[in-house]
């Protein structure tokens, strides 16, 4: 097991954001976390990287306990991708070069160089290596922050809503990048998702979130119209289509 | 490393044009320096001066060494602070108009300084217009503004610390606090006689000819391990560029940086202003123009601002000296005359 999460509980003062939140996830996993807004999913993620400290029950990363692990140490197995990110005057190679912070002494090594130049390849995004991030398009901007990630050569990524603000084509094109490279890097793959048919497509486990507890999880027999109703309130239908489940919101 | 490739040898030619672009910044302070050496109210020739640099018993040395060498290091080495200063607290606070002047560490020095000149009675005013202020106890003076500095800058670092250190919050702290000082100096100064309160008016002219050489040595040994500080987390500031969450999960750890940083860059920013007085605008400008300039890499950010804080500093100070000679205006009137319609400038340029 890669990541294991055991009865973690977290609250912002007297809220109870997470309750009792269970589950493990093995090497190339690709898991979507489900749930309506404000369900904690979020907050999940920052808890399992140690950006929230969460007071109640255990986090192990390849049998460490994250709370005894240095920041440094996370981020050398944790690569995490908020839900925003910041743009700025530097270019497409340093934003990416900046994943290897965790690695970085007084200054980035030919190593460094050397993934931050691989990861612009695989990620297909050498042609803008010199660009200025303020000057990238939604698709490309994120597609840089996946490759910041990855070029920190973690265990775990972290995904929060990777795809919320990418059109059909990039959003296919994101998900099928980090489908993978999860798999040729045996990394595993955590996923805040919006999109249930998207998440469908392309994951193979879920964990579905409700009230800050983990409502269901397990592969895509767990989707059920039944457990669309009851997570986010809507009648659904689900039909297979070219061997995927797809989801139609019924009128 | 692949060479057929065109992504690292560009990528590394990027970078050269960044280091060409501090190299010209660092020939634009040499020119600078030998042209200050030369200004000045005894007319040395270039001959005189390059004897009076070399040989201590030439006719100009004495002027050369004692008067404009350390005048010229002082407005340098204060320069650099001010630049790495703005360049730190802008980064560290997300805020484009954080520096030493924002923060209230000014404010505080001069509160300290006019507590000592009128309560404890440190200053006087000289009728020579060389040196219009006579300190009848400079240390205790330089002391109190020492104190007075620091005292600000600890209570906006507290409070900041208590309620976790968020930016906005070390931003507003710090605002509160230099109105709690200016409020303070000015209720000192409505009690105190006319001597002591043009005293305390000289003292907070930012001025570097003030600067002996013992002081040109304190602010020189504070920079050197400031600036290895900073440069040693020029990554830690570009994560922070690309925001908090971020940097985060590239394990940094945003906090401890943030007060670090501030940390550093108030002391040498109190120990500048206590020796020459307040100058302003330095600190906010030049990591503002380099900033445009080089982009947020910290690598070359740091340096570089720090550079041209220096040479913004040694030009301003070189007109006033030259400007209503024999007069010698105070440099921080320079740098905010010259400092302000840049601002406007660069705010049009950004509106853009």
């Amino acid at each position: 097991m890669v990541l294991s999460v055991d009865k973690v509980e977290f609250s912002y003062g007297k809220a109870n954001i997470l309750k009792d939140i269970n589950f493990k996830v093995k090497k190339g996993d690709f898991v979507s976390i489900l749930g309506v807004n404000g369900s904690g999913k979020s907050t999940l993620m920052k808890c399992i990287n140690r950006i929230l400290k969460f007071k109640e029950g255990m986090i192990f990363v390849e049998e460490r306990d994250v709370r005894e692990m240095k920041e440094i140490e996370i981020a050398r197995k944790m690569g995490y991708v908020p839900q925003r990110s910041e743009t700025g005057f530097i270019t497409v190679f340093d934003a990416v070069l900046l994943g290897r912070k965790p690695y970085i002494k007084w200054d980035v090594s030919s190593k460094d160089i050397e993934l931050t130049e691989e990861i612009l390849k695989v990620m297909n995004l050498e042609e803008y290596a010199l660009r200025y991030i303020n000057e990238l398009s939604g698709g490309e901007m994120q597609k840089v922050v996946i490759a910041r990630a990855l070029v920190q050569q973690p265990q775990i990524l972290l995904l929060d809503e990777p795809t919320s603000d990418l059109d059909l084509k990039n959003q296919l094109e994101v998900m099928k990048l980090i489908k993978e490279v999860s798999c040729a890097q045996n990394i595993a793959s955590i996923v805040v998702m919006h999109d249930i048919n998207l998440a469908l497509r392309y994951s193979d486990k879920f964990i579905v979130l409700k009230d800050g507890q983990v409502f269901t999880s397990g592969g895509r027999e767990v989707i059920t119209p039944e457990l669309i109703k009851e997570a986010y309130g809507v009648d659904v239908h689900i039909k297979n289509f070219e061997g995927v489940p797809l989801i139609i919101p019924k009128s | 490393m692949s060479f057929k490739d065109g992504t690292v040898t560009g990528y590394k030619s990027y970078l050269r044009n960044k280091l060409h672009i501090g190299a010209v910044l660092v020939l634009a302070l040499t020119v600078t320096i030998i042209f200050s050496i030369k200004v000045g109210a005894a007319n040395l020739s270039v001959y005189e001066i390059l004897n009076g640099l070399v040989n201590s018993q030439a006719a100009g040395a004495s002027i050369i060494w004692n008067i404009r060498i350390p005048r010229i290091l002082a407005a340098i080495i204060a320069g650099c602070c001010m630049g790495i200063e703005g360049c730190i607290m802008q980064n560290v606070l997300r805020n484009p108009l954080a520096s030493p002047y924002t923060m209230g560490i000014s404010q505080g020095a001069a509160f300290g300084a006019a507590f000592a000149i009128i309560v404890l009675g440190a200053g006087a005013l000289n009728s020579t217009q060389a040196d219009a202020v006579i300190m009848n106890n400079p240390y205790l003076t330089v002391f109190a503004a020492f104190l007075g500095a620091m005292i600000g800058v600890s209570i906006v670092l507290l409070i900041a610390r208590v309620r976790s250190v968020t930016p906005e919050a070390m931003i507003l702290a710090g605002v509160a606090m230099s109105a709690m000082f200016t409020a303070g100096t000015m209720f000192l100064q409505y009690f105190a006689t006319d001597t002591q309160v043009a005293a305390t008016v000289f003292w907070t002219f930012g001025d570097v000819g003030r600067a002996v050489w013992s002081d040109v040595w304190i602010m020189f040994i504070l920079l050197i391990p400031a600036l290895a500080y900073f440069m040693y987390h020029a990554w830690d500031y570009n994560s922070l560029e690309i925001g908090e969450e971020t940097a985060k999960g590239l394990g940094v750890n945003t906090d401890r940086i943030r007060l670090h940083g501030m940390l550093i860059s108030s002391f040498t920013s109190a120990v500048t202003v206590v020796f020459l007085g307040v100058i302003g605008f330095v600190g906010l400008i030049a990591p503002h123009i380099m900033r445009r300039i080089i982009g947020t890499d910290h690598r070359f950010l740091i340096p570089t601002s720090a550079i041209l804080g220096a040479l913004i500093l040694l030009v301003s100070d070189t007109i006033a000296r030259a400007i209503l000679a024999p007069i010698v205006l105070p440099v921080g009137i320079i740098t905010s005359f010259l400092g302000a319609p840049l601002f406007f400038y660069i705010i049009i340029k950004m509106g853009r």
